[in-house]
């Protein structure tokens, strides 16, 4: 019965809402369902931690406009999904209804990982909008804020809480800020930029206690200071909304495992051809670099695996022929990512964390606009830049064209 | 006929439409974004490709 039921997305977010337009696309024209947890249609993330912060930003503001070839896209909003079966064919959603699908979609994303800490009022993450707006109501001038995590979100919530008037302290174990992604010569930048607007950094600290039985009061670090605050924000990475398939065969290693046309692979090693990955929790290869699976947590890749899942699954629901076509043309996104710091401007393309030691200045210098690029095997696979744009679409150009060179 | 409109006001002149609608969007020689405000239907999936990958969600196509 492969025919029966709608195509199933679980997840509807950016990467769920790509797959179906692709699907159409794709001349795929039979029901698709789209189950999501969060209550709101998908929305573009990245401001959250920006404009919704610091200007006040409704869903509608965000929200990605709806096409009319997917008018007929059924969305369940809402309605987390709490388990599937793969033998079966169906999800299962948390009111106990069966769902039953022809094929499966896992576009279920990340969530934030919290502190383990009991749930007291003035405890913050950034991951939806509902998070986001109910941080913006406590971001006024004079709040003491403290940021644990110096990774992008927190760099980014740090600098939009200091423009709001807020004092604000970041709190990380890493020796710079943004050092895993960035590495320490450009992190160490970045906190020069965050110190001379008034940020204060304890950096190589871990958090022993918080403090507060009712309301968030500070922080205590591993060397005993004590760090008060009102408003405490987590960011700290994420974790994989995967739980609901430890039922299956899958393999959840890190994720969801994916091949390269995006099927779900089990522990065995084979790809299911009718249940897929996109997103944040696809770990997948990208040929561009090499035949190593990996998460990608790039803005563009819910967009490029959602394209992708939805062609090679609309060829083969199409049985037109299409399908080994499709899935030979290869899956090779350029990771891409933004950000926005006070007045500097971050931006990257590759996989910058893949060098090999081997990272160079490609132009202007640190103390203004500057492009540094990683290099793997003297190819180079990730640049990074400072204020600089348009300056930096030839780089990328040479990792599209490159970045696999040199391994043997 | 499909009626593209860019809000220059958000627009930072990263420059990802052009990979994926060269023929509708360019950078100029200030690396600033030019477009085409009409693009033929045939330009539809190139044009919301475009739309997919600005990062600062800049681009709307005019229904």
């Amino acid at each position: 019965m492969a025919d029966a039921g709608p195509v199933i997305i679980v997840g509807a977010s950016m990467g769920g809402l790509r797959t179906a337009e692709a699907l159409r696309r794709a001349s795929y024209a039979g029901p698709v369902t789209v189950i999501g947890e969060e209550p709101h249609a998908p929305y573009n993330r990245p401001p959250l931690s920006k404009d919704v912060l610091s200007t006040g930003v409704s869903h509608e503001a965000v929200a990605f406009p709806a096409r009319a070839a997917t008018a007929d896209v059924e969305w369940m909003l809402g309605a987390p999904v709490v388990s599937a079966d793969l033998g079966a064919r169906t999800v299962t959603t948390n009111d106990g209804r069966e769902h039953p699908w022809r094929a499966l979609v896992i576009a279920t994303g990340l969530r934030s990982r919290r502190l383990d800490f009991p749930a007291i009022t003035g405890r913050h993450c950034v991951r939806t909008l509902d998070d986001a707006m109910a941080l913006r109501d406590e971001l006024v001038p004079g709040a003491r804020v403290v940021v644990v995590g110096a990774g992008f979100i927190g760099c980014e919530v740090a600098a939009t809480a200091r423009k709001l008037g807020c004092e604000v302290a970041i709190v990380a174990p890493g020796a710079e800020p943004l050092i895993r992604s960035l590495g320490a010569q450009l992190g160490a930048e970045l906190r020069r930029r965050h110190e001379a607007h008034g940020v204060t950094f304890h950096l190589g600290r871990t958090v022993s206690a918080m403090l507060g039985e009712f309301e968030f009061g500070g922080l205590q670090l591993d060397n005993g200071e004590i760090v008060l605050g009102d408003v405490l924000v987590e960011a700290i990475g994420s974790e994989c909304n995967r739980e609901w398939l430890d039922a299956t065969d899958l393999d959840l290693s890190d994720g969801v495992l994916a091949d390269s046309a995006l099927r779900a692979v089990s522990t065995d090693g084979t790809a299911h051809h009718d249940v897929f990955v996109v997103g944040d929790v696809a770990r997948f290869p990208n040929l561009l670099f090499d035949e190593v699976p990996r998460r990608v947590e790039h803005w563009n890749i819910p967009t490029d695996t959602g394209k992708r899942a939805g062609a090679v699954l609309g060829a083969w629901l199409a049985r037109d022929g299409s399908f080994g076509e499709v899935v030979a043309r290869g899956f090779t996104p350029m990771p891409a990512f933004w950000s926005n710091q006070f007045e500097v401007s971050v931006q990257a393309y590759g996989l910058p964390a893949l060098n090999d030691g081997d990272i160079r200045t490609l132009q202007g210098d640190l103390s203004g606009a500057v492009a540094i690029g990683y290099y793997r095997a003297d190819h180079l696979v990730g640049v990074v830049g400072l204020g600089l744009k348009a300056e930096l679409l030839p780089y990328r150009q040479e990792i599209a064209a490159h970045a696999a060179g040199g391994l043997t | 006929m499909i009626k593209i409109e860019v809000n220059m006001e958000l627009c930072q002149h990263y420059g990802q439409c052009v990979f994926e609608a060269p023929s509708l969007f360019s950078l100029n020689d200030a690396d600033k974004l030019e477009y085409h405000a009409e693009a033929d239907d045939s330009e539809r999936d190139n044009v919301e490709a475009a739309v997919d990958v600005c990062p600062m969600q800049a681009i709307r196509i005019v229904e």
